[in-house]
């Protein structure tokens, strides 16, 4: 594995912790299609949440929620419909998150969580 | 989680409109959205917004920025927003006080440093700011001289975001403003260089007083060109009024921002091969550049070879010399630019030039030459001239008075002019309506006895109206209390002489 990819598995098993502590229950983890790949799939209360986690070493180049841009966010709306298409469940709500975590080398990682982009 | 409100403002046509910026902080990703018809310019205004206040040490908001501007149908464009929008982002995000901004208008171009630059059409923000009760204006220091005219606002110059901030929070004064720099009031041309000629520059000085349009044609050399070039040395300065409009309308002509105000009557000459949006006007997406026309406005248009110039263009200056404005239409925009400008005319007698001419050059135009160059001038354009004078070769060697002397004259009969129409809406005696002056502006009994044969004879009513108003001017000039005869006659000659001349 490479070192970018050793990252971004830390960085997902990270947020799927954060997330179930935070009361959510996670349905699934890097579900993929032809369109692309849903980091976590969760169920806050009535609500499905669809989760981009985006991981980094620094801010230099930006923080890492800064990365996602509009075009990823609408690539998450077309994989949830594609999920939802594959399962049986109808929630009520589909929420979109996104997680980002700072891990520098040294030093503990910073979570941010922002709900509902 | 954050609300702020700041002003800016926005030119249309060469009049500005307010433009309330409201920026919301809230949790999101980090992006800026801006709404409310903006141009690219403005689309752009973002990204120098965002690093001017990064680089000023104040601190770009993580999380969802949602900028709107409004009225939102209001197209808006240029940088000049620039500073409203980090303002708001800045108040948004609780950097200043919310309360400090929400009722300043600020109009500045940002550096990517945090530097204020100078923008185009500053002026007519401020007046508008003005119109609507806000006394307080930021601009860059590059406006700041021509925005001090506006009298009942507060504008104050400051050099860059963190000057702007610790002047609202009143910790610091705003950038001092130099002394305006007057005018140059030595005159670059003065009537005193037009050598002879005695009777154009009496006509001149005539025109001067009632604003009136004027013709002058004359053969290549007698000094047309030159004449026309002094009129508005001649011409009283501009009323503050006039100023602010004046100066509004090339703050927004010229590209460059142009420092200081325009006291004198402008002057534009363009060439005859000028186009038709270069002297109207012309729209580019929804920037209105004003054209030669509105630029005069409260000036002279000089027109030096008359002819030369398109019949479409020579025949778009019928409505504003009618109605002092351009009502001008295209897709992007509708509205109408002031253009009250004196007309001067000047044409030579004929397409070789040699028509008039005492030497032994003779004319070799056929008669349908001549017939196609003065028809290009048509009639009803001909009848919106007052003073019509020939000038058939350089008359006389002396040097005479210089425009100063003129121009006291002129001024003085500018002002028994002005008493005689403080109840009336009208500044000058060629603005005088036809009802008007047969009721309140008729001439004495003699005066008026010659005025009738004249409409008897050889002009109708519209004519006789001309003649009247440029009587009242002799009159002034003449200290009369009205037109005698002799005022009548000599309008009658101003008005006629190049048709006697032609015949």
């Amino acid at each position: 594995m490479k070192p970018k990819d050793a990252l971004g598995k830390y960085g997902e098993e990270l947020a799927a912790r954060y997330l179930s502590k935070n009361g959510m229950v996670i349905l699934e983890r890097n579900w993929r299609c032809d369109l692309g790949e849903i980091d976590v799939i969760a169920r806050d209360k009535d609500e499905l949440v669809i989760c981009e986690v985006k991981t980094r070493r620094s801010a230099l180049f930006g923080e890492p929620i800064e990365c996602v841009t509009p075009r990823k966010v609408r690539r998450m709306r077309g994989l949830a419909l594609r999920w939802l298409d594959t399962r049986s469940v109808s929630p009520r709500n589909i929420r979109f998150d996104v997680v980002g975590i700072l891990a520098p080398i040294a030093g503990p990682p910073t979570i941010t969580h922002i709900r509902g982009v | 989680m954050a609300l702020a409100r700041s002003l800016g403002a926005v030119v249309s046509g060469v009049s500005g409109h307010l433009v309330q910026v409201e920026v919301d902080h809230s949790r999101g990703l980090p992006t800026v959205g801006l709404v409310g018809l903006p141009d690219a310019s403005v689309i752009e205004s973002k990204h120098r917004a965002k690093t001017a206040i990064v680089n000023s040490g104040l601190v770009w908001p993580k999380g969802r920025v949602t900028i709107s501007l409004s009225p939102a149908e209001l197209r808006k464009h240029g940088a000049g927003l620039d500073l409203a929008i980090a303002m708001g982002i800045l108040g948004a995000t609780g950097q200043i006080a919310p309360e400090l901004i929400h009722n300043t208008v600020f109009l500045a171009e940002l550096g990517l440093d945090g530097s204020l630059r100078s923008i185009p059409g500053a002026l007519p923000c401020v007046i508008a700011a003005a119109q609507a009760g806000i006394n307080s204006v930021v601009v860059p220091h590059g406006n700041i001289a021509q925005c001090r005219l506006v009298p009942a606002t507060c504008a104050v110059a400051c050099s860059d975001l963190n000057h702007v901030i610790s002047y609202l929070r009143g910790e610091s004064q705003p950038l001092a403003v130099g002394a305006t720099t007057e005018p140059d009031s030595t005159e670059l041309v003065d009537l005193s260089d037009v050598v002879g000629q005695e009777e154009a520059r009496w006509a001149l000085e005539v025109a001067a007083v009632g604003r009136h349009n004027l013709s002058m044609i004359g053969s290549p050399g007698v000094g047309k060109t030159l004449l026309a070039q002094r009129i508005v040395g001649i011409l009283p300065p501009l009323t503050e009024y006039e100023t602010l409009q004046a100066t509004a309308i090339h703050a927004v002509a010229s590209a460059l921002t142009c420092s200081s105000p325009i006291t004198r009557p402008p002057f534009e000459a363009p060439h005859h091969s000028a186009s038709m949006a270069a002297l109207v006007g012309s729209v580019h997406g929804h920037r209105v550049t004003p054209g030669a026309l509105t630029r005069a406005h409260h000036g002279v248009l000089f027109l030096d070879e008359a002819p030369e110039f398109s019949r479409n263009a020579l025949e778009a200056l019928r409505q504003p010399l009618e109605s002092g404005h351009i009502a001008l239409s295209r897709s992007s925009w509708t509205g109408l630019l002031p253009a009250r400008f004196q007309l001067v005319l000047a044409a030579n007698p004929c397409p070789c030039g040699n028509a008039l001419t005492d030497t032994a050059k003779v004319c070799g135009c056929t008669s349908l030459a001549l017939r196609k160059y003065t028809m290009q001038v048509s009639g009803p354009l001909r009848d919106r001239i007052d003073i019509n004078i020939l000038i058939p070769g350089i008359r006389g060697s002396r040097a005479g008075e210089s425009s100063a002397v003129v121009r006291e004259r002129v001024i003085a009969a500018r002002q028994r002019s002005a008493q005689r129409f403080a109840d009336f809406p009208w500044a000058t005696n060629s603005e005088v309506s036809p009802a008007s002056l047969r009721v309140d502006f008729y001439p004495d009994p003699a005066g008026a006895e010659l005025l009738n044969s004249f409409v008897g004879h050889s002009s109708g009513l519209r004519g006789s109206h001309r003649v009247l108003r440029v009587a009242w001017s002799l009159a002034d000039l003449a200290g009369n209390r009205r037109p005698t005869r002799e005022d009548v006659s000599l309008a009658i000659h101003l008005r006629n002489s190049e048709m006697a001349m032609a015949s």
